[in-house]
């Protein structure tokens, strides 16, 4: 079939990789942005900006979450967060950040794609550690662990394989969404797609499809790795359960 | 600098415009019934043989966990060269991204019910089908509920990246509200969106309420 041909001829021309000028072309303000028409400089591109995005989700959701469930207060509201976020379109966050003061471009998907990045993070971190066993927290506290040793040297260490689980979702979810800034003149792999489709050239838009996919499903192995690496042998068992 | 008033709602413009809003709520609409509908038919049996047969659990679990982790806007892409733009893309996506959320609720809700319960229906001379249909799926209801609710929310929430090959309901207006540079435009569509949400969801969860009226009276 053409197509498929033509999504290979894309995929197997190396200027299609390197782009025509090298990996990043000057702006007019002269600073520099990565060329729109590398595959490798669209690649960094991406993975730049769902590490930005992840990165913020981290920094808000993390400590929020950890607090939260020390504390165990607030469950109500993480649920909530989750549920809206669930039903906003992560179109309508994007258009309405870029027609805002923000303007069309990378932040507004950065933004985006962090508070989309943010509930998986924040109710795996509530639910690890609100629901470390009572009888473990009463028996530390017995010993006489003042509560923020018991939060840091307890209830973390059990929570962990949830938090875990929770960055890997938001980090494959928002290397998934990232794609959507071809639509807001931002970058990153959604550009090929978005290109090919407008130039009605649809070997590349599948070329660019097929890259998208392999980025997505790569990371989501890593993540897998990691979620298992930092895990403690004895808890893998109930951490599989769990996602 | 804003020398055109570029307001974040109006009223008038909802009025003037409500013919071309309501055709793309019902278009959204449609499209995440038809699509939930779809995957359920295709999960539900999924699930079963999944549940019957536990060396064919991981590959189902398996095929639908990666369809699920291809990024939507990628697997319009893949799709789009092949059954071109338009709905019958979008509608083969939604299915897809539904069918995770459902065949592992519906599995999970399968194997929650009690053994002792199945093995008294055995006892009592219960053909498998008359099994599945009268003792494991009323006691698997409020997992599959759940289930529904969820992929129903999302698929309200994912139709809009439809816009991807041109077909995307609500998410038309968001993007052409974008492209003109109108606030309101999109503002209309994306509450549109939350509230079609919304009221999918609580219908739902009143209809899993009405299908399930012993769990109330336990609670009760």
């Amino acid at each position: 079939m053409s197509l498929v041909s033509d999504a290979w001829d894309y995929l197997t021309t190396w200027e299609h990789w390197t782009g025509a000028n090298g990996l990043t072309t000057a702006t007019f303000d002269g600073g520099w942005r990565f060329a729109q028409d590398s595959i490798i400089a669209l690649t960094l591109e991406h993975l730049w900006m769902s590490f930005a995005a992840v990165s913020l989700a981290i920094i808000v959701a993390l400590p929020l979450g950890l607090f939260l469930g020390h504390v165990r207060r607030g469950g109500g509201t993480t649920v909530v967060v989750s549920n809206v976020t669930r039903a906003m379109p992560t179109l309508a966050l994007l258009t309405l950040f870029a027609a805002s003061a923000i303007g069309y471009g990378n932040t507004a998907v950065i933004l985006a794609a962090a508070i989309f990045a943010f509930p998986p993070i924040l109710t795996n971190a509530y639910t690890g550690m609100a629901d470390v066993d009572s009888d473990i927290r009463e028996a530390a506290i017995g010993q006489g662990l003042t509560p923020r040793q018991v939060a840091l040297r307890v209830e973390l260490p059990l929570a962990i394989p949830l938090i875990a689980a929770g960055l890997r979702t938001s980090t494959v979810q928002t290397v998934a969404t990232v794609p959507l800034a071809a639509l807001v003149a931002g970058g990153g792999l959604g550009v090929i797609v978005n290109t090919g489709l407008a130039t009605q050239r649809y070997g590349q838009v599948l070329a660019g499809a097929v890259i998208i996919a392999a980025l997505a499903l790569t990371i989501d192995f890593v993540m897998s790795r990691v979620q298992r690496a930092v895990t403690p042998a004895p808890l893998r068992e109930a951490a599989a359960t769990a996602a | 600098m804003d020398a055109v008033p570029n307001p974040w709602f109006s009223w008038d413009y909802v009025e003037r415009n409500w013919s071309e809003v309501s055709e793309q709520l019902v278009i959204h609409t449609t499209l995440t019934l038809q699509a939930i509908l779809i995957a359920f038919l295709i999960a539900f049996p999924l699930a079963v043989v999944a549940r019957r047969i536990p060396r064919l659990a991981g590959p189902i679990m398996g095929i639908s966990g990666v369809l699920y982790t291809i990024p939507s806007f990628a697997l319009f892409g893949l799709l789009a060269p092949f059954t071109g733009i338009g709905r019958t893309t979008v509608l083969i996506g939604l299915v897809a991204y539904a069918l995770l959320v459902l065949v592992r609720n519906i599995v999970v809700g399968l194997q929650g019910v009690d053994r002792d319960v199945v093995d008294a229906a055995r006892g009592l001379g219960y053909t498998p089908a008359r099994m599945l249909f009268q003792v494991e799926l009323p006691n698997a209801l409020p997992s599959i509920v759940a289930g529904l609710r969820i992929a129903t929310v999302s698929t309200v929430a994912l139709v809009t990246v439809g816009v991807v090959v041109g077909y995307g309901g609500l998410g038309q207006l968001m993007f052409r509200g974008l492209q003109s540079d109108y606030r309101a435009q999109i503002m209309t569509a994306t509450l549109l969106c939350l509230a079609l949400a919304l009221v999918l969801d609580l219908l739902l969860a009143l209809a899993g309420r009405l299908a399930t009226p012993w769990l109330r009276r336990r609670a009760s």
